[in-house]
Formats: structure tokens, C-alpha cells, sequence
């Protein structure tokens, strides 16, 4: 296997901004739950992941307690802050002392300038459980609005998401950081769009699948209004993620989801080994019978279908299709990243 | 199946007696903070477990309907309620029409206060309604230890029995579960209680039973798809893990279904309530509201374990366990399912 890429992701921000409990969520199976009895962490943790395959996050979880944020931007300098591939900033809107979080997150970026100028800036403003509804809109632009002066001046532009451990807005954020570093998204995008074309399907996910952050989706321009819930995509994330767990407690994984709904039908399974896909069909109100014979004839045996309840020749169609376009995302998904 | 069909028309004389009674109640009572509200906000309201803490309070009485099988109404009592005292004739008749008795203690605290506060309670309400079932939750289970929780429950009872049978009572109706609004636990408590009420619950558990063993199926649980209790389950054992695959698959199968709604009516697209519409699918008479299909959805895991859900009438759904292995009785399965459906549709008519 040729070498695998690694990207290093520094996580930073005040102790008790909720670091290691968001990456906890994302990369270890916790649920936001479980965080409550995460200690403060010690120093820097690293975490690598393998990711998609033939790529590796390198997680730098830097405890944010004063004595180890003094040592990062003096002894530990040059190894805290090169070859970083992108930043992720953590503020806690809940925060006494806001000011001195800016200028940590300040002192990083100068050092960042220095270290790793072509790294990827992202602000996380954390905790906006807390914050009551009608004004979260505008706690989160006024800090990302210093924070996007700030970050001009060291010519770096800063991507701000405002998060909580209790929604999917952590893994809108994420999936977004994810994918920033991900060199083949286009092309999965490409293939996905694709694959949507042909099989006729009104919407297609790209999940990754241990995180299962959002690679990737194409809606068809014919679908029948799901533009109304533009978050669907990281709320199925959540909603998936918090079923694996349950899954984890009878010691065992998640494989697949087929849902017959009362207006879509959606079915979920995986694509490689390390994706998943969602397609998702909206209910005919006239059964077609077309091309069912050609998918009853074979197409089941073909594919060891065992799944009980895909009765509908649609179904069948769907899991053709998608076994046909696995060649195509393994291909992908080996592809050189350095090429 | 032959004999199933029996069973429908038995549990039809079983019903057919229960016509034209006042709602069952179902109380809850316990002193303050002990976590009344924050039970009923989770289990019918939709509430977060986390954002109980935030809840005032309660000084009046509240009462919830929620519609199971047959429709329950829970009264929930504040805390500082005093039987002894202020003793009136409204607490009086709400003894008499309570099928059961939902006393909560809080186990984080120190319960000798609650005891005696359940003892008198109990003492009263036996005296009105001797037919009254005591449900005693041991309430806030989730910050102890297993072992705690064991020991909590043993003290409990043990105090509980030994003061009522210096009194002399020796046959109230009680029974005592560890609950917390964090996990599955006061789901489970909450449908055991409901189901002690249930006049059509032998009918149902036979049903079940019928649906398992002609059809592979390893374990059915008929659930309220809205609060997630569970009406009614087949007789084969049940374990924890297993219950709790089968209510978080419900809240998949609600949350993915509510995401890929079509609204025909643009207008209410912003206003996102969750689960306010699993009322009865066939509901056409509530004119305006249009006619979706029954969902159904079904999931495999690793272990060869599947899980199908199928909704029922009126807000109940199906949820059973199988095995990869009995996929040959598929069609079977579907079968029996849909007898089952039938059969629930009699019984509700009749209810
Ligand atoms: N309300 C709320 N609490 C959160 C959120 N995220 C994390 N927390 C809580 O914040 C506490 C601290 O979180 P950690 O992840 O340990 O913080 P950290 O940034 O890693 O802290 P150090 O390791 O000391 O730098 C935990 O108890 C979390 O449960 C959130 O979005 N909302
Ligand atoms: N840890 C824990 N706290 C709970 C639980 N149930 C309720 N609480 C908390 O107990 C407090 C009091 O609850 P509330 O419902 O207002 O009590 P009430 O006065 O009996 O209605 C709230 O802060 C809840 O968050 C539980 O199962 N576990
Ligand atoms: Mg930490």
C-alpha cells in the first residue's frame, strides 16, 4: 500500500470548552451523555484515525489549562504548530473571559502564520444549548465577526459554526472540517450525482461510516420538496449515530435501514468498506409495474439479497443500482491522495 | 391459526364489558423534586431528560390524556399535597377513579421523609380504594452504582412492607421499580403499570404469542408509538438490551419518517413538531388531515438480529425481533402481521 496521508487537526480553545467531549461524540462512540465524565485532559492527547480508506486524521486534543497553553506557545512551539492541516478553535459561549479566548485564539494564528500558513481555520462557538434560542443567532455572528477581523490580518479566513453537543450542529461542523481535507470529494460528488441520475432516486446521502459524517448528497431537481429541513442531512447523521450505540449495548453494529414511510421510502446500507449510502424515493402514488420483471429475474440472487422486507421491485432496482456503483466508490476510495 | 381466531372473539366478550366508563386515572404523586413533572414532560410531552432542570415547581394539579390502547389520564399531585390534613373530597373521588398509584422517591436524597409521606398516602388510599395498585418508583436511579440501586430498592421495600404490616395490612397491591428519565427505565415502569390496567391485555398477549410462534418471530412488542409504552409484549422472556433496541427504533423510524415528510401546505414548514402526528393513520374522518400510509421499517444488524417495525392502528405500532435464519417465513410474517393488525382493528372498535 502506498504511504497514506495524514492530516493534522489541532483542537484548541479553554478548558472546559468541550474539546475532548466533541471529539469524543464524533470519533469514539460517546453520547453527548457520556461526556459528563470526561476529566480535564492532560497536555496533548493525539488520537489518529484512519479515515476513507487511505487516510489518516492525526487528532491533536490540546488540554487548554493555563500551564500547558503557556508551553504550547513557547517550549512545544514548533511541534504544536507545524505541518498543522487545519485549526479547530473552540469557544465557549458561556465564557467569563472571552476577551483572553481571543487572543489565544489570536496567539494561534500567529503562530500558524509562522508554522503552517496554508492551514485551514475553523472557530467552533460551543455550548449554544445555553444560550436561549432567539438570541444564539446573535451571540454567534458578533464574535465571528471579531474573530474574521482578526483572522484577515494574518491572511487567513476563518469558518465559524455554532455547535452543541445535544444536536446535529456538531456534526454540520464536522462533516465540514472532514470534508475540507478530503482531496476526492468532488469526485464522490461527481459519482454520486451520477448514480442519482441513473437510478432515479429523488435524494442520495454519502456517509462516512464509523462517524458517519456527511460526504456527500445530490438532491434531483424533481424531488418533491424536501428543500423544507435544509439540516436533514447531519440530523440523519445524529439520528444513525445514536442508534449504532444502541446497536453497540446487544454487542453488535448497525448494518442496514429500509424505511417504508408515510410519504418516502428510504433505504440505507453500505457502499464500501469504509461509506454508506442513503437513497431515498418518494412514495408513487400510481404503482408502476415497469421493469419490475427484469429486477425480479435475478437481480435478488445476484445480490444475496437477505433482506426480508424489500419486497417492492423498486427496492430491488435501488440495490442493483447501488451494487453496480460500489465498484466505482472503491475505486475512489483507493485512489492516490498525494496524486 | 385456527385457534387465533378464538382468541379475537374473547377478547371481544372481554371488552365488550368495559363500555361507557369514565377514563382510567392513573396517579402521581411524591414530594417535591422528587421528579413528577419531569416523568410526565419526558414520557408525553417530548421533553429532553437534560432540560428538566428547568422545570418549575408544580403547586396545582396537572393532568395529561394519553391515548394507549384504551385512554389513560395521569394526575399528577404536587408536592406538598397533605392526604392527612387537608383531606378533601376532590382527592377523595380521584382515589376512587385512580386504577393505580405512582408513588416517586427520590433515591439521590434522603428517602425517610418520602416513606413516611408514602405510608400515609397508602393508608388512605387503600382505606378509598382498596382495589388502588401502589407503583412505587425509585426514582433518579442513574447517578448509583448497580449495586446502590439493588440495595436502595431492598431497604425500601423492606421498610415499606415492614411498616404496613405492623398496621395490619398485609394485602396491598404494591410494587416497587428503579427508574430514570435518562434511560429506558421509566418507560418500562410506566408500561407495567399501564398494563395492569388494561382489561384486553390477556387478549393482546395471546395475539402476540400467536403472531411469534406461527411466524419465527423471537420476541413482539405492541408499543404506543408517542410516549413509547409498550401495551403489550408475547410471553416469551424479555430482556433489557432487547427493549431497548426495539424503543430506539422507534425513534429512528419517527425522526427518519418526519425528515422525509412532503408538506403540500408549504405555510407550516418552519414549525418542526416532532411525533404530535401519529394519531390514527386511518383518520379520515378528521377531515382536512390527508390519509398517509402505515409506515413500516426494518433493520439488520451484524449479528444476523433484525428488527421490523409496523405500525398499527391508532398510534400502536408493531415492533419484533427475528432472526436472519427465519427468513424463509417471510411471507408467513406478513401474514400473521396483518391478521394481527385485523385483529387489534376488532378490538379497538370495541373498546
Ligand atoms: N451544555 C453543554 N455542555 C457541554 C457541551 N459540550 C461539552 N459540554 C460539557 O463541558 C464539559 C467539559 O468538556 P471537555 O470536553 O472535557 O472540555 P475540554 O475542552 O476538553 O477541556 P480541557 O481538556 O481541560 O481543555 C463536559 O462536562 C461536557 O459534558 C455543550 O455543547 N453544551
Ligand atoms: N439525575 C436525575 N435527575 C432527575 C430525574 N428526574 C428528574 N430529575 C431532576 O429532578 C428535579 C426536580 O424534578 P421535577 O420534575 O420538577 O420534580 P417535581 O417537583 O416532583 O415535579 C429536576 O431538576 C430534574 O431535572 C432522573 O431520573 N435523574
Ligand atoms: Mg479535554
Amino acid at each position: 500500500m502506498a504511504g497514506t496521508a495524514r492530516r493534522k487537526l489541532l483542537l484548541m480553545g479553554r478548558s472546559g470548552s468541550g474539546k475532548s467531549s466533541m471529539r469524543s461524540i464524533i470519533f469514539s462512540n460517546y453520547s453527548a451523555f457520556d461526556t459528563r465524565r470526561l476529566g480535564a485532559t492532560i497536555d496533548v492527547e493525539h488520537q489518529n484515525l484512519r479515515f476513507l480508506g487511505n487516510m489518516t486524521l492525526s487528532l491533536w486534543d490540546c488540554g487548554g489549562q493555563d500551564a500547558y497553553m503557556d508551553n504550547y506557545f513557547s517550549s512545544q512551539r514548533d511541534n504544536i504548530f507545524q505541518m498543522v492541516e487545519a485549526l479547530i478553535f473552540v469557544f465557549d459561549v458561556e465564557s467569563k473571559e472571552l476577551r483572553k479566548d481571543i487572543e489565544t485564539f489570536v496567539l494561534c494564528l500567529r503562530n500558524l502564520y509562522e508554522f503552517s500558513p496554508s492551514a485551514r481555520i475553523f472557530a467552533l462557538v460551543h455550548k449554544m444549548d445555553l444560550v436561549v434560542v432567539e438570541k444564539r443567532q446573535d451571540v454567534y455572528r458578533a464574535l465571528m465577526h471579531s474573530l474574521e477581523d482578526t483572522s484577515a490580518m494574518f491572511s487567513f479566513k476563518v469558518q465559524g459554526f455554532a455547535t452543541t453537543i445535544w444536536d446535529e450542529s456538531l456534526y454540520k461542523a464536522w462533516s465540514n472540517i472532514v470534508c475540507s481535507l478530503i482531496p476526492n470529494v468532488g469526485i464522490y460528488q461527481k459519482h454520486l450525482q451520477t448514480f442519482a441520475e441513473i437510478s432515479e432516486v429523488d435524494e442520495v446521502i454519502l456517509f462516512e461510516k464509523t462517524t458517519f459524517l456527511v460526504l456527500s448528497h445530490v438532491t434531483s431537481s424533481k424531488s418533491p420538496g424536501f428543500e423544507s429541513d435544509s439540516t436533514r442531512f447531519e440530523k440523519i447523521s445524529n439520528i444513525i449515530k445514536q442508534f449504532k450505540q444502541s446497536c453497540n449495548k446487544l454487542r453488535s453494529q448497525f448494518q442496514s435501514l429500509s424505511l417504508r414511510g408515510s410519504d418516502c421510502s428510504a433505504y440505507l446500507d453500505s457502499m464500501t468498506a469504509s461509506t454508506m449510502i442513503m437513497v431515498v424515493m418518494a412514495n408513487k402514488l400510481v404503482t408502476t409495474g415497469t421493469g419490475s420483471e427484469e429486477a425480479e429475474s435475478g437481480v435478488v440472487d445476484l445480490l444475496e439479497n437477505d433482506d426480508p422486507f424489500s419486497g417492492e421491485a423498486e427496492n430491488n432496482i435501488i440495490l442493483a443500482n447501488i451494487k453496480i456503483a460500489r465498484k466505482m466508490f472503491e475505486k475512489i476510495e483507493h485512489m492516490s491522495l498525494d496524486g | 391459526m385456527a385457534d387465533s381466531r378464538g382468541m379475537v372473539s374473547e377478547a371481544l366478550t372481554i371488552s365488550s364489558h368495559r363500555q361507557g366508563q369514565p377514563i382510567p386515572k392513573i396517579l402521581l404523586m411524591g414530594l417535591r423534586r422528587c421528579g413528577k413533572s419531569s416523568i410526565c414532560q419526558v414520557m408525553f410531552h417530548n421533553m429532553q431528560p437534560l432540560d428538566t432542570l428547568y422545570i418549575e415547581s408544580t403547586s396545582r394539579p396537572a393532568a395529561t390524556v394519553f391515548s394507549s390502547f384504551i385512554d389513560f389520564e395521569v394526575v399528577e399531585l404536587p408536592g406538598q399535597t397533605n392526604v392527612t390534613d387537608g383531606w378533601n373530597d376532590d382527592i377523595e373521588k380521584l382515589f376512587i377513579e385512580s386504577g393505580a398509584l405512582i408513588y416517586v422517591i427520590d433515591s439521590q436524597d434522603e428517602y425517610i421523609n418520602s416513606l413516611a409521606n408514602l405510608h400515609s398516602i397508602i393508608i388512605h388510599a387503600v382505606q378509598i380504594n382498596p382495589q388502588i395498585n401502589i407503583e412505587v418508583f425509585i426514582h433518579k436511579v442513574d447517578d448509583l452504582s448497580e449495586d446502590f440501586r439493588l440495595d436502595a430498592q431492598r431497604d425500601i421495600t423492606q421498610r415499606v412492607t415492614d411498616e404496613l404490616l405492623d398496621d395490619g395490612l398485609l394485602n396491598v397491591p404494591l410494587s416497587f421499580h428503579l427508574t430514570s428519565i435518562f434511560d429506558h427505565s421509566v418507560y418500562e415502569a410506566f408500561s407495567r403499570v399501564v398494563q395492569k390496567k388494561l382489561p384486553q391485555l390477556a387478549t393482546l398477549e395471546n395475539l402476540l404469542n400467536v403472531v411469534c410462534q406461527h411466524s419465527g418471530i423471537e420476541k413482539a412488542f405492541l408499543f404506543d408509538i408517542k410516549s413509547k409504552i409498550f401495551v403489550a409484549t408475547d410471553s416469551s422472556p424479555m430482556d433489557v438490551p432487547t427493549y431497548e433496541i426495539c424503543t430506539d427504533f422507534i425513534d429512528i423510524t419517527v425522526d427518519m419518517n418526519s425528515l422525509y415528510k412532503i408538506d403540500s401546505q408549504d405555510q407550516n414548514a418552519g414549525a418542526k413538531n416532532t411525533g404530535d402526528d401519529y394519531e390514527p393513520y386511518s383518520s379520515g374522518q378528521e377531515g382536512g388531515k390527508k390519509e398517509s400510509k402505515p409506515i413500516g421499517s426494518t433493520t439488520r444488524l451484524s449479528n444476523g438480529l433484525i428488527v421490523h417495525l409496523q405500525q398499527m392502528v391508532k398510534g400502536l405500532a408493531l415492533v419484533c425481533l427475528m432472526r436472519k435464519e427465519s427468513m424463509p417465513k417471510i411471507a408467513l410474517v406478513e401474514y400473521n402481521i396483518e391478521f394481527f393488525r385485523n385483529a387489534l382493528e376488532q378490538l379497538q372498535q370495541l373498546a
